[in-house]
């Protein structure tokens, strides 16, 4: 498997606190990347950073071959469109409805005419099971339904490599299961993945690899059931007696 | 000077009134977004000399503004007429109310759209047409609203430089019938119409943006 994405030595601070202290890692195509760890260690400023969501400090990151020039907008732009983050709060726009929702990207951006987006937008929304919401607005989806549908207008621009950013956090327990039934259908097909989770469970099930980010750093970066069966590092033995207790 | 005549001057200084606060209301409100949107920029050159504009336009009295437009442009040189000189103060005037509507507006919309449409691929100013400012408009349209009604009635202060509008018309048939309580009476009442009517058409719009 060839390399996708290669972030050297990333490194981030907001104002005097350092968030990120150089961060390394490398995803390899096809690959699903698990990134767990304490709250406040970083997880999500990584994952910010990785999508470029954040201003990054100091670092480079290099996808599909070519270095990103963080000043460039050619750069980011192209990045953007290839890559795809599904966000803990959902962020759909509230005032479009489900089918504007999947077609305005490709239409604005990727110039995809109106009619082959919205034959697209239905068959993403086939795939999720929300098919009959093509025509309402996100206010009268439950959480479970919006997140399966930012899920559809991520997987809209056809992106190389997805980010979920704590996709289940917000929801309700028993809307959980079938957003991560997504995400898992995801990962069979094949899809490039870095995902932010405290569902232990679903990560142990989806995850090529467990990164557990604590205090800025990667401190342990290995398999799930080495992970979760034989930890070797202190502090994820900690984090897993806490999550477990 | 009979009634009939009255009041045909009367209508057609309405007629003036809602023409001249019609195109006041459309270049403030495009003026004011432009002015809202360079408020909000990270840019230091962009955001500052809005500000001062809107600062300037909302610390002065908008008679001065008028004063400054129609005597004071001519001075240096700009002749316009009348009716362009009310149009310009007036809109000028709008615009910084407006600016600060539509920043506000904006600074109301969920950061997390401005995240996820960047994340999408849209530039800063495509997720600004195309997220943030319908967001941000339906947010404040009651808003807007107000400032439509107020624009209406300080239109009547464009009579102090000779404009036929409403006030001023009642103005001259109280000068040649001297019934000052009703023709005032009838001025308040056309320019209640006006503002309860468009009052009326942004509830109506209000509920059609609304979102079931």
């Amino acid at each position: 498997m060839s390399e996708i994405l290669k972030i050297k030595n990333l490194k981030k601070n907001f104002g005097k606190l350092d968030v990120l202290k150089g961060i390394n890692i490398s995803v390899k195509k096809g690959e699903v990347i698990v990134i767990v760890g304490p709250s406040g260690g970083g997880k999500s400023t990584f994952l910010r950073c990785a999508d470029l969501l954040e201003e990054i400090n100091e670092g480079n990151i290099i996808f599909e071959d070519s270095e990103i020039d963080f000043n460039s907008k050619a750069d980011r732009k192209k990045y953007f469109i290839k890559t795809s983050m599904v966000f803990q709060q959902f962020n759909l726009f509230p005032h479009k409805t489900v089918l504007q929702n999947l077609i305005l990207a490709p239409i604005k951006i990727k110039k995809i005419g109106k009619k082959d987006a919205e034959e697209k937008a239905i068959n993403l929304l086939k795939r999720v099971s929300l098919l009959d919401k093509a025509n309402s607005y996100p206010c009268n989806l439950s959480g479970g339904q919006q997140q399966r549908v930012a899920i559809a207008r991520a997987l809209m621009m056809d992106p190389h490599l997805m980010f979920f950013d704590e996709p289940t956090s917000a929801l309700d327990p028993e809307l959980v299961g079938e957003v991560l039934a997504v995400i898992k259908e995801l990962a069979n097909d094949g899809m490039t993945m870095m995902i932010v989770t405290h569902e232990m469970g679903f990560a142990r099930e989806v995850a090529d690899r467990i990164v557990f980010i604590d205090s800025g750093v990667i401190v342990e970066e290995c398999r799930p059931e080495k992970f979760f069966y034989q930890p070797e590092n202190e502090r994820v033995k900690e984090f897993l007696n806490r999550i477990i207790a | 000077m009979d009634i009939m005549n009255s009041f045909s001057l009367l209508l057609n200084g309405a007629w003036i009134t809602l023409y001249i606060s019609g195109f006041s209301m459309v270049f403030g409100l495009v003026l004011g977004t432009v002015i809202g949107l360079m408020r909000v920029s990270a840019k230091k050159y962009i955001s500052v000399p809005a500000g001062v504009y809107v600062e300037f336009l909302r610390g002065t009295p908008l008679l001065v503004q008028i004063f400054l437009i129609y005597f004071g442009l001519p001075a240096i040189g700009m002749d316009i007429p009348s009716n362009i000189a009310a149009v310009l103060a007036l809109s000028i005037n709008s615009s910084a109310y407006i600016a600060e509507i539509v920043r506000s507006g904006i600074q109301s919309v969920d950061k997390g759209q401005f995240t996820a449409s960047t994340s999408l691929g849209f530039s800063y100013f495509q997720t600004m047409i195309n997220i943030i400012l319908p967001q941000a408009f339906r947010n404040t349209l009651p808003t807007i609203g107000n400032e439509f009604i107020a624009l209406i009635k300080e239109s009547s202060l464009i009579s102090v430089i000779g404009i036929a509008e409403l006030t001023r018309q009642g103005q001259f048939i109280i000068s040649r019938t001297f019934m000052s309580f009703e023709i005032y009476a009838g001025v308040a009442l056309i320019y209640f119409v006006m503002t309860f009517s468009v009052s009326r058409i942004f509830k109506a719009v209000e509920k059609r943006m609304a979102i079931a």
